[in-house]
């Protein structure tokens, strides 16, 4: 194996020991989602039928606000402690260490709201067609949500009411991820073919891949400077 | 003769050249402006199909065309600042950051006020107009960025990252906003505007020119207060007339 997958898998395992360490907080991220989704049927009235078509979208913009809740804290604590600052110094590529937090913050905020949304989706009346490629969408659309998000957070990083405004920077680049993911489960339930979707959402993620973890250590470089 | 290309790149020697410029700019815009006005709401003829309404396009069209354009000018600048590091490019980018915002605006605005007669809604989400508000959140976004920083060399710098990846961003969301759009329904009216009466046009790009005239005067007005700001502690402000009195 080599030397940079080795310091891949080390940042995320460390990340993901410090999240097990403080449990509450990704749970909040889970109860949030649980409790958006749970307020629209609230709102709007009971009707299966608005419901149902409903469900793709209030899902997908519920992960979408549950990833911004949680993106703050992406970078802050390392911030506060000083350890991003050694990482900044280290003489390994910035760009993996960031990529390995990106990995960790979706395994931690975006994961278990995928596996979340069959429970979700059941209350919402959605065929199990539907659920599944929600699921597929939600699989693939919410890391880049993790990986568009850290550039916002590495920008705000230490600012003053940084999370209504790393909300403010980051949803409108993450407008295109919210039509492919929800497009998708319409397209299911319309009878159509649902491969052009996924695949959009597939070539996003990929271009995230590529070219978010440098653009997050810039900003990283930028802010700590 | 050798030419000093960037003699005026720096602030010192930019200031009084924009102050120069402004009432060139500023005057032809006006006169522009007028000449625009009058054309397009007295000379040009009634449109068969639109009746009188039609005559906002005057302002929506040029500002709708402005504020996309000027998000790449902006961004542009903003790289520029971050690439070579100069000072002058950084305060044009937050120059231009809210006469492009004011513009992407007063496209919304009018756009709704001629939506209201012709299509009978305020607002439809249409895929034009979708991206256009979401080109005033970039624009927002950038303003807020650069002004929750207090220290300017790091507000510049955050706030160019950020333009540049929202441009890198705006082709893939004006596209997917159309797809979405298209998905859901063809667009309700399409705009034919195939075979536009001579003052029809010569208002638009007169119109045109006015609000491109109007943004660089107001721009070079606006960097001029940001020079002044930034270099307030520097010798060569201190001597400036208008300083001392």
């Amino acid at each position: 194996m080599n030397k940079l997958t080795q310091l891949l898998i080390l940042i995320v395992r460390r990340d993901l020991v410090l999240a097990m360490r403080r449990r509450a907080d990704v749970l909040t991220t889970l109860i949030f989602f649980v409790m958006v989704v749970s307020l629209f049927p609230l709102g709007v009235g009971p009707e299966m039928d608005m419901l149902r078509k409903m469900a793709p979208g209030v899902l997908w913009v519920a992960a979408l606000l549950a990833s911004m809740l949680s993106l703050g804290r992406l970078f802050s604590a390392d911030y506060l402690d000083g350890t991003l600052e050694q990482m900044l110094l280290a003489p390994q590529s910035l760009s993996v260490l960031v990529l390995g937090k990106m990995i960790s913050h979706w395994m931690v905020s975006g994961l278990p709201l995928v596996l979340m949304t069959p429970v979700l989706g059941l209350q919402f009346d959605m065929s199990v067609q539907a659920i599944g490629v929600l699921m597929l969408s939600l699989l693939l659309g919410t890391p880049i949500l993790s990986m568009v998000g850290a550039i916002g957070a590495a920008l705000t990083l230490g600012l003053r009411g940084g999370g209504v405004l790393l909300s403010l920077l980051v949803l409108p680049l993450c407008i295109p991820v919210l039509i492919f993911g929800t497009g998708a489960v319409q397209a299911v339930s319309g009878g159509l073919s649902v491969s052009s979707h996924l695949s959009l959402l597939g070539a996003l993620l990929v271009l995230a891949l590529a070219f978010t973890p440098w653009v997050t250590a810039q900003a990283l470089r930028i802010s700590m400077e | 003769m050798a030419i000093n290309w960037f003699k005026y790149s720096a602030p010192t020697t930019f200031y009084p050249l924009a102050g120069k410029l402004i009432p060139w700019f500023a005057v032809s815009a006006a006169i522009l402006f007028a000449a625009g006005l009058y054309i397009g709401f007295v000379v040009a003829p009634a449109d068969a199909t639109q009746g009188e309404f039609y005559r906002i396009i005057f302002i929506h069209v040029p500002a709708s065309i402005i504020s996309m354009f000027l998000y790449l000018v902006m961004a542009g600048y903003a790289a520029l600042g971050l690439i070579f590091n100069t000072r002058l490019s950084s305060m044009m980018a937050s120059a231009v950051a809210p006469t492009g915002a004011l513009f992407a605006f007063i496209s919304l605005w009018t756009g709704a006020l001629w939506g209201k007669p012709m299509w009978g809604a305020w607002w439809v989400w249409d895929a034009r107009m979708t991206s256009e508000l979401i080109l005033l959140f970039l624009y927002l976004g950038f303003i807020a960025l650069h002004a929750s920083i207090e220290d300017p060399r790091r507000a510049d710098r955050a706030a160019a990252l950020l333009a540049i990846v929202g441009s890198v961003n705006v082709p893939i969301i004006y596209f997917s906003v159309k797809w979405w759009n298209t998905l859901h329904q063809g667009s309700t009216i399409k705009y034919s505007g195939t075979s536009m009466h001579i003052a029809m046009q010569q208002a638009m790009f007169i119109m045109m020119a006015a609000c491109w005239l109007y943004a660089i005067a107001i721009t070079l007005m606006r960097v001029r207060s940001i020079i002044l700001e930034r270099e307030r502690n520097s010798k060569w402000v201190a001597q400036l007339i208008e300083v001392k009195s």
